[in-house]
């Protein structure tokens, strides 16, 4: 029986980091616009030679 | 056949989709409506972004009311400047701009590809609900006022405003309150795995150990519910207590104090498992359905003042030159410039140029008026024609629409009843209560040990967490019905406040009847193709209003030179068409009857204007008819009395109002002991609004700036005036029948309770099974009767 204290560590241990990974997205704004990407992904690709020219240099999003 | 044929005769354009009903301007056999729409298109053609018509039909804004660049100026100044940058270093600077005409998919395509249009924006990202544009650019290439006129060029203007600042506060604490439920549901989950064992076994596990463990387990996880999750209500019902009533959360938070204490006590004196399971379960339901109940529309906004509508900036003089200065710093004496389509920001004297001033904002009268050099400008006017030159005689705050604006805020905000909801809660709370503490005094006599049970766990299993939680699920799950066909409610309160209301009053312009157009009745000679042509050329010089719905109606196709073209404001236009003379404009023998029309001094007939009702309208005034009196106040003439005599009582209907009067209008007939519903649109009807006890505004445009108000429907909706009214009164309905399912629950558990007996397991069903049936009940007549009755 004492295997039961092993797997309820191991079963909180897992659940407190789902929370965790929750919360951190909650405040990077992940939830915030719950619509726009679903529109963005099926943009097509700009015709060639008008590229990103200076998108490479900044990748974060900001706050 | 004849209306068939102009129809298709007739183009629309191919950047805002809208009629091209004066001259039409080709780029490669695409048909434009204006010289701004052709820029864009012709901007967007040049550098491949045409993908951006491909997306959506004609996605853009019509450009034919253009304001100068100018304005954009004031944005270099640093305390407006920081408004819209977030960040910047030497490099870059990151800037977030409303939209307001953000509406579809080409819109967001087109924003996240604005490098292409200028190699210094490195990086564009768009929010399409909250229509907000969040760029990266670079710093030494372009200037926040050349990001703003760039967004422009394209046909989005940024909205810029003093108020924007006040909007991003409810975002921050609807963000938390998502975490807070995350840490509820996360312990509520697992507290209820470790009740289970205990509840099978039926108070006590084989292994005391393990059962020692669950029982710690289950405080530790409960400690974070008590502390953090549950705070919102300790906050709210304490300031409530200092106020010296009871709230609605008041209730509540007595019972999570008390099923904490309680638990506590029976796991360090009695050894016990303790009531934890049940104090997160509220906890977390009662986030989870205000979660949902509040969870903003993002693009409706309801807390507008003047200041949202007014320009960010004016163009002073100083020595000579122009300087852009916020409007809040307009000194009384100040000279500044209003361009053509700009709004007059302060009460004001013209002191050079011709004003042409459409009040339609303040009054509702569509009608320009004219003004000359020494008179008065009232703020709110916008300015139809060339620029002007005036001196400001009060400043923004001191200004006769401002303080209108303020008069009625001030009063509108004492009246704050409490709901029935809330009357409800209270009364149930006070027999709560009362009954647990006769069974306290009884059980004392009779049997003392069984006492402090027979006090406390009533107050658990009795919490009016069931009623609260109806109430919550119930309104939030309407709202969000009514969100979804065009009806988007303030908050919960208005809802109920739906249910008493006995009297309508509607705004006529705007709000039943469509400002921009006006139907033409024509008696007298039937027009040959060649007449109209000629009076649509004259027509189309002018830009007042019944000159544009004669432009119209006499569409022909057909574009002839105007020569000689002269108007004289307030009687009419001449010109010369074609070898012909024309006049258009009031007749001299019979004032009001509207516009004759006169070739080479033969007098063809002559037009009257009334106004085109909303679809729907009639049928609706015939049913609102039934139940309620219906009133109509009107800043117009009163020219439609006639015709809206069949829906308005003479009595109910008055014209010539100013918007003081419209405030007074409703303020006494609830001096009547009248619960008033106003509908109405612009800023006239602002005072009104906010003095009525349920505030509708009426817009075309969802994301359009309307006044403070209760409710903000689409003018689609408006036949739907009746059918929201009952939906209300359904719902309340609905609250009151779970209510009384909730007590049954209520009353079995007491009666277990009260006798001291309660045993764990029928408490651990008891609670759930009572929660989850209230939500599905609840959650699911609102959505049929949605169904019934929106669709």
């Amino acid at each position: 029986m004492s295997v039961i204290y092993l797997l309820i560590g191991c079963s909180i241990f897992l659940a407190l980091v789902f929370l965790i990974i929750f919360i951190r997205s909650a405040k990077t704004g992940q939830f915030e616009d719950d619509y726009t990407p679903s529109v963005r992904m099926l943009f097509d690709e700009l015709p060639e030679g008008k590229t990103k020219k200076t998108l490479k240099q900044n990748t974060d999003h900001g706050a | 056949m004849a209306t068939l044929k102009e129809s298709t005769t007739r183009l629309n354009c191919f950047h805002c989709g809208e009629q091209c009903d004066e001259e039409v301007f080709y780029v490669e056999e695409k048909p434009f409506c204006c010289f701004g729409c052709k820029t864009v298109y012709e901007i967007l053609n040049e550098n491949n972004l045409c993908t951006y018509y491909d997306l959506a039909a004609a996605p853009g804004k019509n450009r034919k009311e253009t304001i100068s660049d100018a304005r954009f100026q004031v944005l270099e100044r640093p305390d407006i400047r920081s408004r819209f940058v977030t960040f910047e270093d030497e490099r870059q600077f990151h800037i977030t701009f409303y939209l307001p005409h953000i509406h579809c998919s080409s819109c967001i395509w087109l924003l996240e590809n604005l490098h292409t249009l200028n190699d210094n924006i490195i990086h564009a990202r768009v929010d399409f609900r909250r229509k907000e544009i969040f760029i990266i650019a670079d710093k030494q290439g372009i200037t926040l006022p050349q990001v703003a006129a760039l967004l422009d060029s394209v046909g989005y203007e940024p909205y810029l405003s003093l108020q924007d600042e006040k909007k991003k506060t409810p975002e921050k604490t609807q963000k938390g309150r998502l975490i807070r439920l995350a840490v509820a549901g996360f312990c509520f989950g697992n507290i209820m795995l470790f009740s289970a064992p205990e509840y099978l076994a039926k108070g006590t596990l084989e292994d005391p150990q393990l059962q020692l463990l669950f029982q710690y387990m289950s405080l530790l996880l409960a400690i974070p519910v008590f502390f953090y999750s549950a705070n919102e209500f300790y906050i709210s019902s304490w300031k409530s207590l200092r106020n010296k009533y009871l709230n609605i959360d008041a209730p509540i938070a007595a019972a999570i104090i008390i099923t904490f204490v309680r638990s506590l006590y029976m796991v360090f004196v009695e050894g016990q498992g303790g009531y934890f399971d049940s104090m997160s379960g509220i906890v977390f339901f009662m986030l989870l359905g205000r979660y949902f109940q509040d969870r903003t529309y993002k693009m409706v906004t309801f807390h507008r003042d003047y200041t949202s509508y007014f320009p960010l900036a004016a163009a002073v003089i100083k020595d000579g030159k122009e300087e852009q200065i916020p409007v809040s710093e307009l000194k009384t004496g100040d000279v500044y410039i209003v361009r053509n389509n700009e709004l007059v920001p302060a009460d004001s004297i013209l002191v050079m140029g011709h004003a042409h001033m459409d009040y339609s904002f303040v009054t509702g009268e569509a009608v320009p008026v004219d003004r000359t050099i020494g008179e008065l400008l009232y703020a709110g006017g916008r300015q139809k024609g060339s620029s002007i030159q005036l001196k400001v005689i009060k400043e923004v705050s001191q200004s006769y629409l401002t303080q209108l604006w303020n008069k009625s805020d001030s009063e509108a905000e004492e009246s704050n009843d409490s709901g029935f909801v809330q009357v409800l809660s209270k009364y149930f709370a006070y027999i709560v209560f009362i009954l647990s503490f006769i069974a306290f005094i009884f059980w004392l006599v009779v049997e003392p040990s069984r006492a402090l049970d027979a006090l406390i766990t009533p107050m658990i299993i009795a919490c009016p967490c069931a009623l609260l939680l109806s109430a919550t699920f119930t309104n939030g799950n309407a709202i969000a019905r009514l969100g979804q066909i065009g009806i988007y409610l303030k908050n919960a309160e208005v809802l109920e406040k739906l249910t008493r209301i006995n009297a309508i009053v509607f705004d006529k312009t705007g709000t039943i009847a469509q400002s921009k157009e006006a139907k033409i009745n024509w008696s007298g000679l039937s027009l040959t193709e060649e007449q109209k042509s000629l009076i649509y050329a004259l027509a189309n010089e002018s830009a007042h209003p019944y000159s544009r719905a004669i432009a119209r109606w006499c569409y022909t196709g057909n574009k002839l030179k105007v020569h000689e073209y002269s108007e004289v404001p307030g009687k009419g236009i001449h010109g010369v068409v074609a070898g012909h003379t024309l006049f258009i404009g009031k007749s001299d023998q019979n004032e009001e009857a509207g516009s004759v029309i006169i070739i080479d001094d033969e007098r063809l007939g002559i037009c009257s204007f009334e106004a085109v009702l909303f679809d729907g309208m009639s049928g609706l005034f015939e049913r609102l008819k039934q139940q309620f009196p219906i009133h109509l106040l009107s800043g117009d003439t009163d020219k439609d009395r006639t015709r809206l005599s069949a829906f308005f009582d003479q009595q109910y209907q008055k014209y010539y109002c100013t918007p003081e009067g419209k405030r007074q209008y409703i303020k006494a007939l609830q001096n009547n002991g009248q619960e008033v519903m106003m509908l109405g649109d612009g800023l006239n009807d602002a005072g009104a609004l906010l003095q009525s006890n349920v505030g509708v505004a009426v817009t075309a445009d969802i994301s359009a700036f309307t006044p403070a108000s209760d409710i903000v429907l689409d003018a689609r909706q408006i036949g739907k005036t009746d059918v929201l009214l009952q939906y209300a009164a359904y719902s309340k309905k609905i609250v009151i029948w779970s209510f009384v399912l909730s007590i049954i629950y209520n009353i079995a558990g007491l009666f277990f309770a009260l006798q001291g007996l309660l045993q764990p397991v029928i408490a651990a069903i008891l609670m759930p099974l009572s929660t989850i049936t209230i939500v599905l009940f609840t959650t699911g007549f609102t959505s049929l009767y949605a169904r019934r009755l929106l669709k």
